[in-house]
């Protein structure tokens, strides 16, 4: 057992820091943020160069052949940068779903170009109606004139301003509603409608709308008759990135108002030397410490599981700890910073609406602490086999 | 111990429902309902206070000799009541609640007929120039100074986390008019005129996107000695009353009350694909609400008592602790009931009146900037951290 870095790991950390520290200060973000798409395109070149494009895919297509502890230290680090740049959206759920569930063909043709930037990509799978149901879809897809016809209403799909190809999860007909299969929508397809708006935190947020757009046989990704059981496995690798970044959010937070408090002086002494102040960050850096643990054993764990169900399990125990702690921190990171704390003069406001997000992404801690009872607490004694039903959300 | 209405207090009820009913228009409290910010704006204010002033009923809380309806506590508690119910917007406390009661008890004979007026008919707006950057918990700490030359008072410092002083054209303010060993002592409590010069307002944006809140500088702003408050020194004394109000002189439970049932329409409806039919949704709705009717019953203990001539005690503390706790547990859940509505930032303002259609419904528009500002809650108007001391101070002699 060893659960230090490799040489490495160390290595990529550090060149994320210095990447970090060199690009984004605080008002090179927030011009960043103030951009149409949300982040700056000369970012992403030096992405692409560093190779962070190509972490999570194999060698043999031009990848870094990083698993999930090297997207883990990437997330982590760009997240105590407060990083915009669709990485989510193109990498590690665009790029992970294309990479499962695509043709040969596809693959040849779509990885490489995602690895050296020229490829931007969203996720276009929610609904209105899902809340965070992941099998609620109801757009639909029919076969017409060797080609297929899309119709249907997508919400909170990220970084859709900057996307060249929408991939688009939709019904196909002939599986009584029940098979999903995914279409690849370049973003100037007749019929797609972008309404689009700031995302909290940074980058961008859309609803796209798809009236009866017409796409070619082959924007059909792969040929799976269900790709559900992918985009879930998709989504549990990505909340676990998202457990690293939060737990560099909070770190981040955490640091700031323990500096903070240090420093700010209130009836004669710093506030650190009150006793209730002392406690409070002391709370805050086991609550640190707790979500940093749990992303590194996520991370560590969530490319071996055995099967979907420890992978869930993973997957809904980073929501529910990491999203706790992630609201602990943030919370009493304001409230330690006095009234500077609810204002846009520090950077913190950025994280506090970082971590909502993380909260308000793919489930809340309430409905993943019910995926993992589900899971959990239903099975027999030393159950960790494929016979543990998967739940769908 | 009874807890119903007389019939003259019901009679009372329907009058100020049938006042709301003709003087609220539904834009106006569409344009209340969207202000996510603690205070409205003034043009949401401005037509409201009108009306209630027409009405005379501005300043629930006066005596009737400077120009208040004279109520008792109960018909306070129905007018709050029936104002939050009904979502109309809240008037500006910085005159009505906060300098106002101070000057009725300190004040001149002069300072009283001129200002009290004013503040009822909405022609004076005011800002509190209490905080300054090093003087924030330790509020008696403040430097901002006032020197006396002959019948003016040179002033020079900042105040900050002023709120509407972009809006206000006057300014109650706590300055040292000089140094004694217990810095509470020197402290004197003047009234400035925001357009004097040596004034400037630098804007502070809150993370929500709100703007509400100034840095304020002076420099060498001159103030007429006829400006002062009481007596010179003794400013701390007037501040420390003022607070007093702040915190616990007026019912918080009303409007708490208000939002929690917007919070629960919103679950109920399909802006929010039904959240309350996920039982942790209910059950978090259901807790706030056993706080609020405990807030509630306190607040009403608190009116009882003074109703009777009593005087409550310290009980204001552990009443804004709790709002602000409540308040912040209002916001939360809404945030929780929207989804992943809640990755929508919207910074513009007003959201009555934005130029074109937002991503999401304005309802579920308005639910982050709110939770983003009631983060404050528990910071302004002395944090949850002095409140618990104040608790173990002054209740339990700790």
């Amino acid at each position: 057992m060893d659960l230090g870095p490799t040489e490495a790991q160390q290595m990529l950390r550090h060149s994320i820091e210095r990447f970090v520290a060199e690009h984004y200060d605080s008002a090179a973000r927030r011009h960043a943020m103030r951009a149409p798409e949300g982040f700056k395109r000369d970012n992403w070149r030096r992405f692409a160069d560093l190779g962070w494009l190509g972490l999570p895919f194999a060698e043999d297509i031009g990848g870094f052949g990083g698993g999930p502890p090297e997207v883990a230290i990437l997330m982590e680090e760009l997240g105590r940068g407060l990083a915009t740049e669709p990485y989510l959206s193109t990498v590690l759920l665009g790029g992970a779903l294309i990479a499962q569930c695509g043709s040969e063909e596809q693959q040849g043709i779509l990885l490489p170009a995602i690895m050296n930037g020229e490829l931007l990509l969203s996720f276009a799978h929610h609904e209105k109606d899902a809340r965070a149901g992941l099998s609620a879809v109801r757009t639909m897809v029919r076969s017409e004139d060797q080609g297929w016809t899309l119709h249907g209403r997508k919400i909170a799909v990220l970084d859709a301003t900057s996307a060249d190809v929408h991939l688009v999860s939709a019904r196909l007909p002939d599986q009584q509603g029940r098979g999903l299969a995914l279409f690849l929508v370049p973003k100037d397809a007749a019929g797609v409608r972008l309404r689009e708006a700031p995302r909290l935190g940074g980058g961008r947020v859309a609803e796209l709308i798809f009236e009866e757009v017409r796409l070619p046989a082959n924007a059909r990704l792969g040929t799976r008759a269900d790709v559900l059981p992918a985009i879930e496995a998709v989504i549990d690798r990505a909340i676990a990135a998202l457990g690293a970044e939060a737990a560099g959010l909070m770190r981040a937070m955490f640091d700031a108002t323990l500096a903070y408090t240090k420093v700010r002086n209130q009836f004669g002494r710093p506030l650190a030397a009150n006793q209730v102040i002392r406690h409070r960050l002391a709370d805050m850096y086991i609550q640190c410490e707790e979500a940093q643990a749990m992303a590194a054993r996520a991370a560590l764990l969530i490319g071996n599981e055995a099967n979907a169900t420890e992978r869930s399990l993973l997957a809904s125990g980073v929501k529910v700890k990491i999203g706790r702690a992630a609201r602990y921190v943030a919370e009493q990171a304001v409230q330690l910073h006095g009234a500077m704390g609810v204002t846009d003069e520090l950077d913190l406001g950025f994280y506090f609406k970082r971590l909502l997000v993380f909260e308000a992404l793919f489930g809340s801690v309430d409905f993943h602490l019910k995926r993992h009872a589900a899971l959990f607490g239903n099975s027999p004694p030393g159950m960790r086999s494929n016979d543990v039903p998967v739940i769908h959300f | 111990m009874y807890l119903s209405f007389t019939s003259e207090e019901l009679r009372f009820r329907d009058e100020v429902r049938a006042f709301i009913a003709s003087h609220l228009s539904p834009e106006l409290r569409r344009a209340s309902s969207l202000n996510v910010s603690f205070f409205s704006d003034p043009d949401i204010v401005a037509p409201w206070q009108q009306a209630l002033h027409e009405r005379g009923w501005v300043a629930p809380g006066w005596p009737q000799e400077h120009g208040g309806p004279g109520w008792s506590a109960a018909q306070r508690w129905i007018f709050e009541s029936e104002c939050a119910r009904a979502g109309a917007p809240q008037l500006s406390p910085m005159g009505i609640k906060m300098v106002g009661p101070v000057l009725m008890r300190f004040g001149t004979t002069e300072q009283k007929n001129f200002y009290l007026p004013r503040i009822l008919s909405g022609e004076d707006r005011w800002c509190q120039g209490y905080s300054e950057p090093g003087s924030g918990s330790d509020l008696a700490s403040l430097k901002t100074r006032a020197v006396r030359r002959g019948e003016r008072y040179i002033v020079n410092g900042t105040k900050i986390w002023t709120t509407h002083a972009h809006f206000a054209n006057r300014m109650f303010a706590l300055v040292r008019s000089s140094d004694e060993p217990r810095q509470q002592d020197g402290i004197s409590f003047l009234l400035i005129d925001m357009k004097s010069p040596g004034i400037t307002i630098r804007p502070i944006m809150m993370i929500s996107g709100d703007y509400d809140v100034n840095q304020v500088f002076f420099d060498d702003v001159e103030v007429p000695v006829a400006n002062l408050v009481g007596e010179e020194g003794r400013g701390w004394t007037y501040g420390k009353y003022l607070l007093e109000f702040e915190r616990g002189g007026g019912v918080n439970s009303p409007k708490l009350k208000h939002a929690l049932e917007k919070v629960r329409l919103l679950a109920n409806s399909d802006l929010s694909c039904r959240a309350i039919s996920h039982p942790e949704i209910a059950s978090k709705l259901s807790e706030i609400e056993l706080d609020l009717q405990t807030l509630e019953f306190a607040e009403l203990k608190v009116l009882s008592a003074l109703q009777r001539g009593e005087n409550p005690g310290p009980v204001s503390s552990v009443l804004k602790l709790r709002a602000s706790e409540i308040h912040q547990a209002i916001t939360r859940v809404g945030v929780e009931i929207v989804g992943q509505n809640a990755l929508v930032e919207e910074t513009r303002r007003p959201l009555h009146a934005l130029e074109n259609e937002p991503l999401i419904p304005e309802d579920v528009l308005s639910v982050v900037p709110r939770h983003l500002n009631g983060r404050a809650n528990t910071i302004f108007g002395g944090s949850s951290e002095i409140q618990r001391d104040i608790i173990a101070r002054q209740v339990l002699g700790l």
